[in-house]
């Protein structure tokens, strides 16, 4: 605590991401950062999470992709991407341009498809950490088991450690019905770190077709609407594991940071709200500072589960 | 090159049923480039509609600093804007995307645009500089019926002007596509806006021609700056299924039979 001359150190030394600031854009909602260079310097950025790898390119879902729901928008992208050699080959060499940790989000349908993919990345110099995605709601093939089995999330989980030397994030899925089970089954397989959390499984219809808005019929919630439902996960997971969790679902302003901090994350994923104002992460980036003075706090990872930790002041 | 402003409403109206024309001012205008370009404009700064609303320019002018805005008010997010004063600022992204292509020396050439519904609005930019460059410009336009129609005296005053509406409350009873069949109207290129009925039946009439035509495409989109990947299309005679343009980045303005219409 402090008498609020000091600077603010804002930094987090997560496994294989120093950050520099707690703040990174969310997989997914970021492409492989091209589009937002054109508007503000990368370096900024605490870390970046680049868009899911696959082994083959894929084109994703046909549209409509996306709808608008109260306080969020529900999508179906599908995991589009050129595949891992291509993102090996071209975006993570663009990324070169910069020094921001970059955590490489991967997606399959098999455990040779996520092997393949972790074992080339780990390759790539650019990468500092993996995520593995077990959760997306929007690919059909079989893919869910990994998300919502503890068991087969904790084998795939040993798998990819065995074959990276690099720090495996596991990201969550919320469309599970105990998250702490599958946090601990994964930590207990070697999971150095957690996001939380993906989207909710969700659908609109249209009612002009009466059919869903979405051709994939069902999408993934995101944004503020899902905002209570992640930091009550963090809260209670970041209560039973002992490794970071990156916490993500509905940041949009400092405050939202704060929360998602004090139930327990070590830092935070913005997401749907780059679609809505593209400066978020460097004006969030900006902003924190002074707002964390205002609370006397000195170092930001004083507020880490600081709802729940018995904690020491002064 | 894509700007964030807040821009001013200085005038909004209704033009016809549920349908309004809004005129913006701010500085964001000198970055405009072509017509059929759009805006992504932000509708609830402080509620629960987050996502921004792509609505193409209809017009602009770059002296006033203005842009006209035509849209339907349809769904919540149009109802908040249509919600909007004259006075009032609007949070708005763009210019955004690329527009219809127009030579620099018209002299004497035959355009043709071809406009359906809510995709009328940014054929009347266009219309106005395809004029500006010589060209002798026709317009088709089709809307459901006199209630919703718009703009037909503006589009006169630039050149000989068609309407039909599927009611036959003004103008032909049926679609642009009757009157194109029942009038043999001269054009070098053609330039369309409208629902996908009109613009595949367009692409039949035209692709394989050597009279080219432009189409400007909508889908829903989030970010409209090409990040989120919900506007894509696949490329038409592309085997491998996998290639795609982004609408809001890569268009919305196509030539056509470059993408697939979905």
């Amino acid at each position: 605590m402090t008498d609020g001359n000091e600077a603010v150190d804002l930094s987090v030394d997560l496994p294989g991401l120093p950050m520099k600031n707690p703040i990174m854009p969310a997989s997914g909602c970021f492409a492989f950062g091209q589009e937002f260079a054109e508007l503000y310097d990368l370096d900024v950025l605490g870390a970046i999470a680049i868009k899911a790898a696959t082994r083959e390119p894929r084109f994703g879902n046909p549209t409509p992709r996306v709808a608008e729901t109260a306080a969020g928008m529900l999508n179906a992208i599908g995991l589009q991407n050129p595949g891992v050699e291509h993102i090996m080959k071209e975006e993570l060499r663009w990324l070169e341009h910069y020094q921001t940790p970059v955590l490489a989000n991967i997606a399959g349908s098999t455990v040779d498809d996520y092997l393949f993919v972790a074992e080339q990345l780990s390759l790539d110099p650019r990468v500092g950490a993996l995520e593995l995605n077990i959760s997306c709601p929007n690919v059909k093939e079989g893919g869910i088991a990994f998300g919502t089995v503890p068991d087969v999330a904790a084998e795939l989980t040993g798998k990819v450690k065995a074959v990276s030397h690099l720090p495996v994030y596991v990201k969550l899925s919320p469309n599970v019905s105990d998250i702490v089970e599958m946090a601990q089954a994964v930590e207990h397989a070697g999971a150095d770190g957690l996001s939380m959390v993906n989207t909710l499984l969700g659908m609109r219809m249209d009612l002009k077709t009466l059919t869903p808005i979405l051709a994939n019929k069902m999408g993934g919630l995101s944004g503020a609407a899902i905002k209570p439902v992640a930091i009550r996960m963090i809260y209670e997971v970041s209560q039973a594991v002992s490794i970071p969790i990156i916490g993500m679902g509905g940041i949009q302003s400092v405050d939202d940071c704060i929360e998602f901090l004090l139930a327990g994350a070590s830092a935070v994923a913005i997401g749907t709200a780059n679609f809505t104002d593209p400066w978020v992460c460097p004006n969030l980036i900006q902003a924190l500072p002074q707002r964390l003075k205002a609370m006397h706090v000195t170092h930001i990872q004083e507020l880490v589960g600081r709802s729940w930790k018995a904690w020491v002041t002064q | 090159m894509m700007q964030a402003e807040r821009m001013r409403i200085v005038s909004h109206k209704v033009l016809a049923q549920n349908i309004y024309e809004m005129t913006l001012e701010g500085e964001l205008v000198q970055h405009m480039s072509d017509p059929g370009q759009f805006v992504h404009l932000r509708v609830d700064e402080h509620g629960d509609t987050l996502l921004r609303r792509p609505i193409s320019l209809a017009d602009y002018d770059k002296e006033m600093r203005q842009c006209t805005l035509i849209y339907r008010a349809e769904g919540q997010g149009t109802a908040k804007l249509a919600a909007k004063r004259s006075g009032e600022g609007v949070d708005v992204l763009g210019p955004l995307g690329n527009g219809f292509p127009i030579p620099q020396d018209l002299a004497g050439e035959q355009a043709l645009v071809i406009g359906g519904g809510v995709g009328v609005p940014p054929l009347y930019n266009l219309s106005k500089q395809l004029q500006a460059c010589g060209a002798i410009v026709t317009h088709v336009l089709g809307f459901a019926s006199a209630d919703v129609a718009f703009y037909e005296d503006r589009f006169k005053q630039l050149g000989a002007t068609y309407v039909a509406t599927v009611d036959g409350s003004q103008g032909k009873q049926g679609f642009v596509t009757d009157i194109l069949s029942e009038r043999a109207i001269a054009a070098d290129r053609v330039y369309a806006c409208g629902p996908l009925p009109m613009l595949r039946a367009l692409e039949e009439r035209y692709v394989g021609s050597t009279i080219p035509l432009y189409i400007s495409l909508e889908q829903r989109m989030a970010c409209g700056i090409g990040a989120c990947m919900a506007c894509v299309c696949h490329l038409q005679e592309d085997p491998t299924g996998l290639r795609y343009k982004k609408i809001c980045r890569d268009g919305p303005v196509f030539k056509a039979g470059e993408v697939v219409l979905t």
